[in-house]
């Protein structure tokens, strides 16, 4: 079953390696030892909205911090609509998981929207009155504008994991990375933030986060990545996103039963 | 105080020991930042048997063979905490304490056995440098201050520490922005294509250069007390960047200043007839405006703890 679907994966991928925003092929990463991720292809269809699933340390959030040469790999190749990474950054926009910073950091909401703009200003380039206006507009789009001049450890985990949003829509990027949006964010974040990903398909571009709640896979994403170590199922949901798909890549781990998953209720 | 006794006497300490408290405390800020506060300690530490073997060597304290030793010394350094770590396997903070220590206690044992009576240079001098001695004889007042005849004799320390600090704020202001990115989200910066690992050792070797350069002049105490203590009070003045980092300039600043006169008069003032250590009083004062600052700062609570989901 695993080897199959690697394989089949492997079969569709390199015709269409040049127009994809995002192809890896054969990533390989380790932490001392043993492999993290091993050998994984994926290829991200242009305007999808993909979601890299797989149970805790399968490599998901690892997987994506190599792609970026965020970690160093062992081995691998990633492009971005057919060209190496470090041609294209600014194409690029990466949501890193919200805990993985110190948000007792002395800086204001802001502020971080404004990283977002470090690409267009450079080392030395003026913060000017239109650079101000459209991370303005970025937190509005995820509802935090009135929150503009508050220090962000002030905010709740939602209201962080929106600013990191608003700093990636400053990137105006085409395609848009992120690692676990969704992870302890209350109710009204997770619909304004899956609003703003479905506003991005809309407009074209394309999106990617690693996902953690197999019930709403169904409802926000057209495509999935089963990846456990090894790539598991690559493809449209209603192919890739099947029982014998999950039980692979989960197997006895899987602790939400597929009656639920597949009747689209909420665990 | 006239100016005829001030200029000679007071100006260059007081200047010498402001810039060197302002060229520590602005690389600390991000040093504190990103949890690396102790790297100024390791580099007062590590750097001594360098500039020790470079004085041996040469001879004379001079800022190039004393970089250049201290630069040795760090690598050394590294170098030692791979090979114990990797040897000994155990893990790398272990290994840093055992060079760090072993490398300042060589470092002293050098000073000790070796003719330094030439020159200020013995283990009290690491320890508290010798900010008091470092006055400027050729000076008659105010006045010279514009007499080139005079300035050649000021003494070097001055515009070392000068072009030091001058060096030291220029890194920062060039790279504010990237390196003001990737203390708070490593991932993020790399991804817009920050080089963060080459800024982080960019940062280092500021932070190292600040040090050496101020060691000779008002040695460790005030380096270590410097690389923490005004920017660790500074965080609890602002809850943004820009402002912590001029407060943390400040606090150094007032440090360096009221440290210097304080040790000078203080004990006279309370009827004792000796002065006491200007860069023991310096690093004092920034300690206790750091408790100040912890007891009364506006931003004092960590800011995010009672935020709720």
């Amino acid at each position: 079953m695993l080897e199959l679907a690697a394989r089949e994966g492997r079969a569709t991928t390199d015709a269409d390696l040049g127009k994809s925003p995002f192809a890896i092929r054969g990533l390989t990463v380790a932490y001392g030892e043993k492999p993290a991720v091993f050998s994984v292809d994926m290829t991200v269809p242009e305007g999808s909205m993909t979601a890299i699933i797989g149970p805790n340390g399968a490599g998901k959030s690892t997987m994506l911090k190599a792609a970026l040469g965020i970690l160093r790999p062992l081995s691998g190749q990633v492009t971005v609509f057919g060209r190496p990474l470090d041609e294209v950054r600014d194409q690029i926009a990466y949501v890193p998981q919200r805990a993985s910073v110190d948000w007792d950091f002395p800086t204001r909401v802001i502020d971080v929207v404004l990283m977002g703009l470090y690409r267009e200003l450079g080392l030395l380039g003026r913060v000017r009155m239109r650079h101000m206006a459209r991370a303005m507009d970025c937190l509005r789009r995820v509802g935090m504008h009135e929150f503009a001049e508050r220090q962000i450890g002030q905010l709740s985990g939602g209201q962080q994991q929106r600013v990191f949003l608003a700093r990636a829509l400053a990137e105006d990027a085409e395609l848009y990375l992120l690692d676990e949006p969704f992870a302890g964010v209350d109710a009204a974040t997770e619909k304004a933030i899956i609003a703003v990903l479905k506003d991005l398909k809309t407009a074209g571009r394309t999106v990617v986060a690693v996902h953690h709640d197999l019930s709403t896979v169904r409802d926000y994403f057209d495509h999935v990545f089963l990846l456990n170590v090894r790539k598991i199922a690559e493809g449209p949901v209603d192919e890739a996103f099947t029982p014998e798909t999950l039980q692979a890549a989960y197997g006895g781990r899987l602790a939400i039963s597929q009656h639920d998953l597949f009747s689209r209720n909420r665990s | 105080m006239s100016g005829e006794e001030f200029v000679p006497l007071s100006l260059p300490p007081l200047l010498i020991g402001t810039f060197a408290a302002i060229a520590c405390a602005l690389p600390g800020n991000f040093l504190v930042l990103r949890r690396q506060a102790l790297i100024g300690d390791a580099i007062s530490h590590v750097v001594l048997p360098g500039i020790v073997v470079a004085f041996l060597l040469t001879g004379a304290v001079s800022t190039w063979p004393m970089m250049l030793g201290a630069m040795g010394a760090a690598v050394v350094a590294v170098v030692l905490i791979e090979l114990i770590r990797r040897l000994g396997r155990i893990e790398p903070g272990a290994a840093m304490g055992v060079v760090f220590t072993a490398m300042f206690a060589g470092g002293v044992l050098l000073l000790e056995q070796s003719d330094t009576s030439s020159v200020h240079l013995d283990v009290q001098h690491a320890l508290y440098g010798n900010l008091e001695s470092l006055i400027w004889l050729d000076a008659t007042g105010w006045g010279s201050l514009l007499d080139t005849d005079a300035l050649r004799y000021l003494p070097p320390e001055l515009p070392r520490m000068g072009f030091t600090l001058l060096g030291v704020a220029a890194f920062i202001l060039l790279f504010w922005r990237p390196l003001k990115i990737s203390t708070f989200d490593e991932g993020f910066a790399r991804s817009v294509g920050i080089p963060t690992a080459a800024l982080g050792l960019a940062l280092v070797v500021v932070a190292a250069i600040a040090a050496v350069a101020a060691f000779d002049a008002v040695g460790s105490i005030i380096v270590i007390a410097m690389f923490i203590c005004p920017p660790a009070a500074a965080r609890m003045m602002t809850n943004r960047l820009e402002v912590q980092v001029g407060w943390s300039v400040v606090f150094a600043a007032v440090s360096a200043v009221l440290g210097y006169v304080l040790a000078g008069y203080g004990p006279l003032w309370l009827g004792a007839d000796d002065a006491v250590s200007a860069a023991g009083m310096i690093a004092t004062v920034s300690g206790v405006i750091l408790v100040l600052a912890a007891r009364f700062g506006p931003c004092r609570t960590r800011a995010g703890a009672p935020a709720e989901g």
